[in-house]
């Protein structure tokens, strides 16, 4: 897919830290998580619920509130422009203007007491200046480009006389009417049967190429990724465990949770007997992370995963592979890994890159300004999860219970 | 295959073994036998209207210890047969013979007698448990109703169903919100085996949750299912699940069988045109596997008003055209789409709203029949014949008369799909489609798939 000419990603989150504050802890919903976006590009971001892929994408859209707070390292720049600091005036024409959602319950983005045709008109009118019967003709124009047919009467009719499909069509109608350049698309398709599924995929893959645009999709449907993302980030508890481009990711899983979850699937296996699984639940960070979040539930798990955080190194044959496992690197035996996790972890102000001979980042230098960004950008993630960072003062570093583990 | 699982699934005493015979738990006796029901939900309203044909003559027959599956989109009438079949609906007509009982017939007494016999595994494990009752009153309801045993017993066996579902004993006193998805499912599959019953039906019992714990409880049920001699019923939308657990499996549509077979069979070759379609439009979980796809148009028509015919025509990629109309694939697209329009309007029309309006002299935008003709037919080129059919409807349309228009093409375009309720055809050792493609005199749906340029299943 094609990258934008100056290197500048369309979208590029760094570090993203969202968490939420109760009476009696912090859960810590996102936790460090950074990737990029092209433009044309779709990133599938997939894990169960739980592992905050739903507020990654509301941090993007500025839709955190109270009591949910972005912390302030983090940050999230679309066109080069930072995001984090935008007041909520200046986020109201971002969010609609350059970046526009699709969410799973069509329904519950679409207003019950006003046609179709009203909402769409008042997007077009709010982003795009237009009025009266120039929108309503633009509304009709955007109704006919998803796919809904005798769009000139449906624009006049309520949420309700459309069917579920028509429904995520008029959403996705809605979000294109600001020509937004990224796209977020919140399992879009999970309350939808396999058949309108397919129309929809079809749909925003057809709207993509059209318009260039970037999608973030998220699902937890690996056949969903499979055949809409280029590339993908697996997300568990609040971290990228893993990312890698699509066809990579299936033939060459890295990380043991992302080969649980293909393992899981039952098409994959049609032939096994009993599925394999994975134990247990995801549990619900509350503490910053000085282990490996998975630990209890991994099966290649040994004590050091305990104590030391894993960072996003190089794996498999693919430049922009990366997983944060203590297995990794491959070729080095599993005292020496956790050595240098460990020396990652207790880098303060070096640039991560540097802490690492550039034989284990060889694709460092060989690829643009994006995947060095990405990788150099998770390992200042871990630097701060060690306790040992700058910033782990004010990361809720204390509260070190090991209640996660239930 | 011969097993034990039918005599101990009837007799308690025999249990242990069944448990040691886990190999084969399929009899190949039948113990439901389906003939032709029929669930309508009548619309008792004021206006009256047609009855909602949830499900509109469905035959088959589940052998004791095989696990059927039903599955089809949102709205096919899989939960409604479901229900039905354990009697949670009235059907209107047919028979459901279990182990030679027609149930449909049964009532008071002697209903609440076999309910013991068959129970139901709901899927959203959130709204099918009561909050206010502990975990163990939970499990415990259905003991208490039937009342069995002495209350010392009835906890001890609420005890061992949560062992059997591998949950802890002390989860006794606990309310279901203190559980995840998956361990709340595994309530709702104690509460459903504490009567010990021999059917069960699953209605989406995992589509609630993630892949991971889905897995488990998959899991689960198939060890149940060995260990107890069951027999389920397993409705879902996922086909990877069903592939995955079933053994023989119904595909229904708009309130019909379309397919009944064995699983493996139907999977790698589908015959009927809609499990063809409902196939290749599941996304692979890989990459590298390029399918290439039958997306079917439009949605599923209303069950209150489906097609004449069969029920699938309205969105069967081959159906069966009149052989006095030639023209092109795309054009035949267009007239799908042109009949798709005319449909929703006739549909719409009927809406008092809509007439309230028109009487009242407002723009109903039902007089733009100009503007649907261009949308639809601008950019393809149209044999004469076509042209003037299609102009006729539009005169139809603009009079304000979608129906006539409907009808007329109907006529016109309508080919035996439109017309005639197809019939089973034995198509596959033991598997049954319902397709008129499937008749000597026709190209069957996989070469007219082929000719229309698809890349179908079976290569």
């Amino acid at each position: 897919m094609s990258h934008t000419e100056d290197g500048e990603p369309l979208l590029a989150v760094d570090n993203l830290r969202t968490v939420f504050h109760s009476d009696r802890e912090e859960i810590r919903a996102v936790d460090g998580v950074s990737f990029e976006i092209a433009r044309g590009e779709t990133l599938g971001i997939v894990g169960e619920s739980g592992s905050g892929k739903s507020v990654t994408a509301r941090s993007i859209m500025g839709l955190v509130d109270s009591p949910g707070e972005i912390r302030e390292e983090s940050s999230i720049r679309l066109d080069g422009r930072e995001l984090t600091t935008l007041s909520e005036k200046q986020y109201r024409s971002v969010r609609g203007g350059d970046i526009a959602m699709v969410f799973q319950d069509p329904l519950s983005s679409l207003n019950p007491v006003y046609t179709v045709g009203n909402q769409i008109i008042e997007a077009l009118e709010l982003h795009r200046d237009m009025e009266g019967a120039e929108a309503k003709s633009e509304a009709i124009e955007l109704l006919r480009a998803v796919g809904i047919p005798d769009a000139a009467r449906r624009v006049d009719e309520f949420p309700h006389e459309f069917s579920g499909g028509m429904r995520q069509r008029a959403v996705i109608a809605m979000a294109l009417a600001c020509d937004p350049d990224l796209l977020i698309c919140d399992e879009p398709t999970t309350a939808l049967d396999v058949t309108i599924q397919a129309q929809i995929l079809d749909l925003l893959q057809e709207i993509q190429a059209e318009r260039d645009i970037g999608i973030m999709f998220i699902t937890h449907d690996m056949g969903v990724i499979a055949e809409v993302a280029d590339r993908v980030a697996v997300m568990y508890a609040g971290e990228v465990v893993e990312r890698a481009p699509v066809e990579e990711l299936f033939a060459n899983p890295h990380h043991p949770y992302t080969q649980g979850l293909l393992q899981s699937i039952p098409g994959r296996n049609p032939s096994t007997d009993r599925l394999p699984t994975i134990e247990g639940d995801v549990p619900t960070p509350h503490e910053s992370a000085s282990y490996c979040r998975f630990v209890s539930r991994c099966p290649k798990g040994f004590d050091e995963c305990e104590r030391v955080h894993p960072a996003h190194v190089e794996v498999g044959d693919s430049a922009d592979h990366t997983a944060a496992c203590l297995l990794y690197p491959e070729d080095m035996p599993t005292d020496d890994t956790v050595t240098q996790h460990e020396e990652n972890a207790d880098q303060t102000g070096v640039e991560a890159d540097e802490a690492l001979s550039a034989d284990d980042w060889p694709a460092a230098e060989r690829n643009a300004g994006e995947d060095t960004s990405s990788v150099g950008s998770e390992d200042s993630d871990a630097r701060a999860d060690g306790g040992h960072g700058h910033s782990a003062g004010d990361s809720g570093g204390h509260r070190n219970g090991g209640d996660t583990d239930e | 295959m011969p097993g034990t699982a039918a005599d101990t699934a009837t007799e308690g005493t025999q249990m242990s073994e069944s448990v040691v015979d886990t190999v084969s738990h399929q009899t190949g006796e039948t113990l439901l036998d389906v003939q032709d029901l029929k669930t309508y939900y009548e619309d008792g309203g004021l206006l009256g209207g047609d009855p909602v044909k949830a499900v509109d003559g469905v035959s088959f027959e589940i052998s004791r210890g095989e696990t059927f599956g039903l599955v089809g989109e949102s709205g096919c009438g899989k939960t409604t047969l479901g229900r039905t079949l354990i009697q949670l609906e009235t059907a209107t007509s047919g028979t459901v013979s279990f182990d030679g009982t027609d149930i449909t017939e049964l009532s008071g007494g002697d209903l609440k007698e076999w309910r013991r016999n068959a129970q139901m595994v709901f899927q959203d494990p959130e709204s099918s448990l009561n909050d206010r009752m502990t975990v163990g009153e939970i499990i415990r309801e259905p003991l208490d109703v039937h009342e069995q045993g002495t209350a010392r017993e009835r906890r001890e066996k609420v005890r061992t169903l949560l062992d059997q579902v591998g949950l802890m004993p002390e989860h006794y006193y606990r309310y279901p919100h203190q559980f995840s998805g998956g361990q709340r499912q595994r309530i709702g599959i104690a509460r459903a085996l504490a009567l010990e019953p021999e059917f069960v039906v699953l209605d989406e019992p995992v589509s609630a949750l993630d892949v991971s714990v889905q897995a488990q409880i998959l899991n689960l049920l198939e060890e149940l299912q060995e260990e107890f001699g069951l027999t389920y019923l397993f409705i879902a939308h996922d086909l990877s699940v069903v592939r995955h657990i079933c053994d023989r499996v119904g595909v229904m549509y708009l309130g019909n069988l379309m397919e009944v077979g064995p699983t493996e069979q139907l999977f790698q070759r589908p015959e009927n045109p809609y499990t063809r379609a409902l196939l290749s439009a599941i996304p692979e979980p890989d990459p590298t596997v390029q399918v290439d796809r039958i997306t079917l148009p439009g949605s599923p028509p209303s069950p209150r008003d489906p097609p004449e015919g069969c029920p699938f025509a309205t969105r069967c990629p081959v159906r069966i055209r009149p052989e006095d109309i030639d023209a092109s694939d795309a054009v035949w697209d267009r007239i799908r789409e042109f009949r798709d329009v005319i449909r929703e309007r006739s549909r719409a029309e009927q809406s008092i709203g809509e007439r309230l309006k028109e009487r009242l002299g407002f723009d109903t935008a039902l007089a733009d029949s100009e503007e649907i003709v261009d949308e639809e037919f601008s950019d393809v080129d149209l044999p004469r014949d076509v042209r003037e059919h299609v102009e006729q409807a539009a005169t139809y349309l603009s009079d304000g008369d979608p129906d006539a228009a409907r009808a007329y093409l109907r006529e016109v375009f309508g080919g035996q799909c439109d017309t005639e309720t197809p019939q089973y055809y034995d198509v596959d050792d033991g598997r049954m489609s319902f397709c008129h493609r499937h008749a000597q005199e026709h190209v069957s749906p996989g070469d007219e798939l082929r000719r229309r340029g698809y890349d179908t299943h079976d290569g």
